[in-house]
């Protein structure tokens, strides 16, 4: 950025000593003077231009992560469970299903209350339950139901709080504001006091934030269930969209004759790549799922239309990549006797592989942050299990972001920019990917 | 040495996309469905979703996947057939009209029950500290829409403070943030207040085509005091209290509720928006939700039954209950009793 500034100061001009003329004469140093000032305000405005991008991008990305790392950490309180026979099932018992319906809000509300035994009023009771997160029953459900020798027994465990807890130690919430007001009451602050000073509440890594997936309350969210649903999409995109973006190209730039049909095809897929992804959400809605009656919200029909979106994009920069491999190769490799296909399988597609690569990785890239195209075959769905299979309903990343940032609850608000900060991550390590394969492979003529 | 390598590469990418293309075909088949799929209105969504994620936690069954498809979109949808294809519920912020229950018909889709499931009320917020406002209806409309009532003729909207409206509203530059076409809570909105707001003008009775009045009631202006947010009611959140006072938004009452540190309600025709004013009819600007079921699809699609059940009781939709923590408004008690018999003893919906 220092060298900009140094060429905006005018130049000397050595003419002016040799042959005093017409180019030194006052009207002809004004016009110099003014052309030299043109290129000065041309450069400001260039740097103007990069700074403010540049500016723009920082907000962004300091305002995600500002918002989003607290998303990382989650409070939990630490609470000494008696798990009676009596509130779960007589011990001894193995079915799960019956281990589940026991009464764990009895016992949560139970170990809460030794901590606070002068909580006594209905209405008391509901708010000191509210500091534990609606989630922990079935959490400490599905805990007994993994190892059914612990009924009977006490345990000892961190469990989630609520999401307004959360919010609160977190401070996002304005405490200024009257009692009635506030979403978290005068005796629940007391209460997280006491249990701070005593260390049974404190804010833990959010391990649930990699490991689970969709949920209402902000405290139980995870995104591994849109990573996963990601993944299954990008690899049908991929197992479709690679092999046939390369035959394609490699057919239309090496052996296809140059005349009126293969130019209109050439016309066709570069105004398909300018097409609005939404556009192939309708193709597929049609296509895939009206008439082959393939399921809806699956990753493999959302692969499938993110192929046909990607597809144009990857033959334009095969086929880049392939007239990139000059001609002298192929006449070397035709003159000592390779047939054509030979000369392309051995020379030529070798050589333009790491162009077509990283032409690929950029537009699985672009598939990664798609949601239009999904939104039409129901992939912008409340799913709480992970899928299993790539024909199981599923969301991906980027649905996830849009679904929470949809989401009234305060907790939300950090979950989608964590979520953004994850998204993020793994476009970056995509693109890091592409220009690695270029540095390392790639050849210069 | 490099190049076979890739060229096997290639060879089993190949490979792999014929295969990929081989799934499709066992996939095509129906096959039946172990989970219940819910379609329909956003406004409906976050309730829904509430009580799929409790169900699957506590009932054994696996949890329903529910999409927003807006009410229309899910309507469309459910009404397209019966069999496992279809959806099995949708949910709606309106009731069912007569001309998509004929659709339904026409599609086989006969036995539908309809669950009532609370209410939600749309609120007009502001900056918490400003000024308290009563707006009228009345107020509302002319403050916003796009042609109004100007010496005995219908005029593009001149005013441009609440006090030009309605000399007892404070001197604030009309600048409204609200939801755009597309959203449920826009169609309530105009239903609820500028197609109310309207009636008692002389010029609007005047209009003699049924049509041609609606769309006056209900054209809002254009020329920046209305602006169109967004369907993200967060955002609109985060603009109002951040920006200067007087500035209100247009959002789902569950917004105002969660924000009551930041916000506050408006009082529309002298009635404060809370859960109680809401539930008993007396805030203008409030709508009951509505879910339908697909009678065809119990007993074949596993856990129907039990959902619904789930859906009206006391723990979920009952004053008190885990939805009203998520911002619906539960229905007064002997209404919840008559939904609830009507659902588990599956009455038809009728016409």
């Amino acid at each position: 950025m220092t060298d900009i500034l140094a060429d905006t100061v005018p130049r000397q001009q050595p003419a002016a000593a040799l042959t005093p003329g017409i180019h030194m004469t006052d009207a002809a140093n004004k016009r110099l003077k003014a052309r030299y000032a043109a290129e000065r305000r041309f450069k400001l405005i260039g740097l103007a231009a990069i700074l403010f991008s540049l500016a723009a991008l920082v907000i962004l990305l300091t305002t995600i992560a500002s918002n989003g790392f607290t998303a990382f950490q989650q409070t939990h309180i630490r609470l000494d469970l008696q798990l009676s026979a009596e509130q779960i099932a007589p011990v001894g018992t193995t079915d799960v299903r019956q281990i589940m319906q026991g009464n764990y809000g009895a016992v949560i509300l139970a170990a809460l209350q030794k901590k606070f035994p002068e909580v006594q009023s209905r209405g008391e009771r509901r708010r000191l339950q509210a500091l534990v997160s609606a989630g922990a029953e079935s959490q400490v459900g599905r805990m007994v139901a993994a190892d059914p020798s612990l009924i009977g027994q006490s345990l000892s465990i961190w469990l989630p709080t609520s999401s307004d807890i959360d919010m609160f130690v977190k401070k996002q919430v304005d405490t200024t504001v009257p009692e009635e007001q506030r979403r978290v009451n005068d005796a629940q602050v007391r209460w997280i006091d006491s249990l701070k000073a005593s260390g049974d509440l404190e804010l833990r890594f959010n391990t649930r934030f990699f490991t689970g997936a969709d949920s209402r309350e902000p405290e139980l969210v995870g995104i591994w269930g849109g990573v996963v649903g990601s993944f299954y999409t990008l690899l049908v995109t991929l197992l479709v969209a690679f092999p046939l973006g390369i035959m394609a190209a490699i057919y239309l730039e090496e052996f296809a004759p140059k005349n009126r049909w293969t130019e209109t095809i050439e016309v066709n897929i570069n105004n398909l790549a300018a097409v609005p992804s939404i556009v192939y959400g309708l193709l597929g809605l049609a296509v895939f799922i009206g008439f082959f009656g393939m399921p809806r919200s699956a990753p493999f029909v959302g692969g499938l239309v993110l192929a046909l979106m990607s597809l144009p994009v990857i033959i334009i920069a095969s086929r880049a990549a392939l007239r990139a491999v000059p001609p002298s190769i192929r006449q070397a490799a035709l003159g000592l006797g390779a047939s054509p296909l030979q000369v392309v399988l051995h020379h030529v597609l070798p050589l333009a592989m790491p162009g077509i690569l990283t032409g690929t990785i950029i537009a699985m890239a672009h598939a990664l942050g798609e949601t239009a195209p999904l939104l039409m075959i129901g992939m912008v769905a409340f799913i709480v299990d992970i899928p299993a299979t790539p024909v199981d309903a599923a969301t991906v990343l980027p649905v996830q972001i849009f679904m929470w940032a949809d989401s009234s609850e305060r907790g939300f608000v950090e979950k989608t920019s964590a979520a953004i900060i994850v998204l993020l991550v793994f476009l970056l390590l995509m693109n890091l990917a592409a220009i690695l394969l270029r540095k390392k492979f790639e050849r210069r003529w | 040495m490099r190049y076979t390598v890739t060229n096997k590469a290639l060879l089993l990418a190949g490979l792999a996309a014929v295969a990929a293309f081989g799934l499709a075909e066992p996939v095509a088949a129906q096959q039946a469905r172990d989970q219940i799929r819910i379609v329909g209105s956003s406004t409906v969504y976050p309730f829904t979703t509430t009580v799929a994620e409790r169900f699957s936690q506590t009932g054994g069954f696996k949890a329903p996947i529910v999409e927003s498809t807006g009410t229309g979109g899910g309507m469309k949808l459910f009404c397209g057939g019966v069999g496992t294809q279809h959806p099995d519920l949708t949910n709606a912020s309106r009731a069912m009209t007569k001309g998509e229950f004929e659709q339904c018909a026409a599609n086989g889709v006969k036995e539908i029950v309809e669950m009532k499931v609370g209410f939600d009320g749309i609120a007009v917020a502001l900056k918490k500290g400003s000024t308290p406002v009563n707006l009228k209806r009345e107020d509302i409309w002319l403050a916003l829409a796009a042609q109004v009532p100007v010496n005995g003729a219908l005029a593009p909207n001149p005013y441009k403070t609440w006090k030009q409206v309605n000399a007892s509203l404070p001197d604030w530059k009309i600048e409204v943030m609200g939801p755009p076409p597309t959203s449920g809570t826009r169609d309530s909105f105009v239903e609820l207040v500028m197609d109310q707001g309207c009636k008692g003008f002389a010029e609007i009775k005047a209009i003699a085509d049924s049509k041609a009045r609606g769309a006056a009631c209900a054209k809002i202006r254009e020329d920046g005091a209305f602006i169109e947010a967004g369907e993200n009611d967060n955002l609109i959140v985060q603009r109002l209290a951040s920006g200067q006072s007087g500035v209100m938004g247009v959002f789902g009452y569950s917004f105002l509720e969660e924000n009551m540190d930041k916000l506050m309600g408006a009082k529309v025709d002298g009635v404060e928006p809370d859960a109680d004013t809401i539930s008993s009819g007396k805030y203008p600007v409030s709508r009951p939700l509505f879910v339908y079921a697909k009678k065809a699809h119990i007993g074949v699609v596993p856990g129907m039954k039990e959902f619904m059940a789930e859906y009206v009781s006391d723990r979920a939709m009952a004053a008190g209950g885990y939805l009203e923590k998520k911002g619906l408004v539960s229905m007064p008690k002997a209404e919840m009793e008559k939904v609830r018999s009507q659902v588990l003893g599956l009455t038809n919906l009728a016409m």
